[in-house]
């Protein structure tokens, strides 16, 4: 079996993350931050542990200002709806994702300006096209790092610097690239930090967050949920402080383990030799399917401008029939249709057929590489 | 299983307790302590200090104003640090 659905959740972990989950099932087990007893503090000290190691990886100076959730989607939910307001601006790219565009409509809907600047045909972004479309009332910008279609990286530290000099919020969304692209909120001026921590960190689902920077009120940001924190427990207010003031109710304290296991993990091995394996595997993808018959290959073509996510369609074929194939003939695991991102497939001029998605991950192989291609290779020759 | 340091050093009617605003904080608070070798530990808010259900992080007297210290560095900001 080849698992070719990394850009979905990564599989596998880490050994390290299961047992961090295990030892704290079986070990802690208790609320943290919610009493102050010997294992209360414990699991505290472990939950802490994640935003520290996720600050780290990020080079937020803070780690009390990463705030966690189930997934990115939540952490782009919060900085959106818990920002934005009527009357306000925000411009966006053509190829985000719909935990970016549905939260947007919505906000739309309640009188939020949006606009959409086009990317190309391969999802490339023009950083002067976006900046063409910045108004005296644009609040933010929100960008993915990468299209979870096709792979193709945004240009986020041009991006940045530009938010940054028109005094915007720059919003990224780094469900595809965190733990696989080197991100440094300082350097590339990253004011609000959404990743996932199930993907390329290789942590467990149900894990994710919002690294928030200093540039962000935080009295002005409003929390999507309101509950208990552990904190300020006399007063019926919501607390002003992060991380409680956008987290409350029980936290995924096994969830965390497993993260702040799996992040440390991937600082081991180090985010830069991650990407270059990615790389490597990605441009052996590439000019496999490249070289097929009767296969189309979407985004830039070109390994170092995009991720290890790969979209392709065969001809004569639904995507959804090469992905059934491919699992039932040929063992590999993808991910095909659209993906949750019509809006990039509208740009790809995939929509509403949609593609095949190969989602590389850490622990693929040229090898697997190989096979998957003689698979696309062979239903593409019995297509024909 | 604790990183907290020299627990139980901390103990004495010349304690101080940081009060902090959540248990992260607490958290956050231990581990520049244990950086810089101050002994501490995490304990309950006491009652009559607080009606925080959470935890704060107790310091021996003689250790109160290297405690200051680090909590200065840290840049976060606490509730105070008042006597046990």
């Amino acid at each position: 079996m080849i698992y070719f659905d990394n850009a979905a959740t990564s599989w596998p972990k880490p050994p390290c993350v299961a047992e961090a989950m295990a030892r704290f099932l079986a070990e802690v087990g208790a609320n943290p931050g919610r009493a102050g007893h010997r294992l209360a503090v414990e699991a505290a000290r472990l939950v802490y542990g994640a935003r520290e190691a996720v600050a780290e990886l990020f080079h937020a100076p803070d780690p009390l200002r990463v705030v966690f959730g189930a997934n990115a989607t939540d952490a782009l939910n919060l900085a959106l709806l818990g920002l934005l307001r009527p009357g306000d601006h925000v411009v966006t790219s053509s190829v985000e994702h719909n935990s970016v565009m549905r939260p947007l409509r919505a906000l739309e809907a309640q009188g939020v300006a949006v606009t959409v600047v086009p990317c190309s045909a391969a999802g490339e972004l023009d950083p002067e096209a976006l900046e063409a479309a910045l108004v005296p009332a644009t609040r933010m910008i929100v960008l993915t790092h990468a299209s979870n279609v096709c792979g193709t990286l945004l240009p986020v530290a041009e991006v940045g610097g530009l938010a940054r000099r028109r005094g915007l919020l720059f919003l990224l969304d780094a469900a595809q690239t965190a733990g696989a692209v080197p991100i440094d909120v300082e350097a590339q001026a990253i004011d609000l930090l959404a990743f996932s921590g199930h993907k390329s960190l290789c942590g467990p689902m149900g894990t994710g967050g919002l690294v928030i920077g200093e540039r962000v009120d935080v009295t002005a940001l409003t929390p999507l949920k309101y509950g208990g924190t552990g904190s300020r427990s006399e007063r019926e207010e919501q607390p002003e402080f992060l991380p409680d003031r956008c987290e409350s109710g029980t936290p995924n304290a096994v969830g965390l383990a497993g993260l702040a296991a799996a992040v440390r993990w991937v600082q081991e091995r180090g985010v830069e030799r991650v990407r270059d394996h990615e790389r490597g595997l990605t441009a052996e993808l590439l000019a496999g399917l490249s070289a097929i018959p009767g296969a189309l290959v979407y985004g830039p073509g070109d390994a170092g401008r995009q991720t290890a996510t790969v979209s392709f369609n065969v001809a004569g074929l639904a995507p959804s029939e090469v992905g059934l194939r491919l699992d039932e003939e040929h063992g590999v695991l993808c991910r095909v249709g659209l993906h949750c991102s019509p809006a990039a497939h509208r740009t790809l001029g995939t929509f509403p057929g949609g593609t095949v998605r190969f989602g590389l991950g850490v622990f693929n192989t040229s090898a697997e590489v190989a096979r998957a291609v003689e698979g696309v290779r062979r239903l593409a020759s019995e297509a024909r | 299983m604790s990183e907290g340091g020299a627990e139980g050093e901390a103990r004495g009617s010349g304690d101080v307790v940081i009060l902090v605003h959540s248990t992260s904080h607490a958290v956050h608070i231990e581990r520049r302590l244990v950086a810089r070798g101050v002994p501490c530990r995490m304990i309950p808010v006491p009652r009559h200090l607080s009606s925080d259900c959470g935890a704060c992080v107790q310091v021996p007297g003689e250790h109160a104003e290297a405690a200051r210290e680090a909590v200065a560095a840290s840049g976060i900001e606490i509730q105070g640090i008042v006597p046990l």
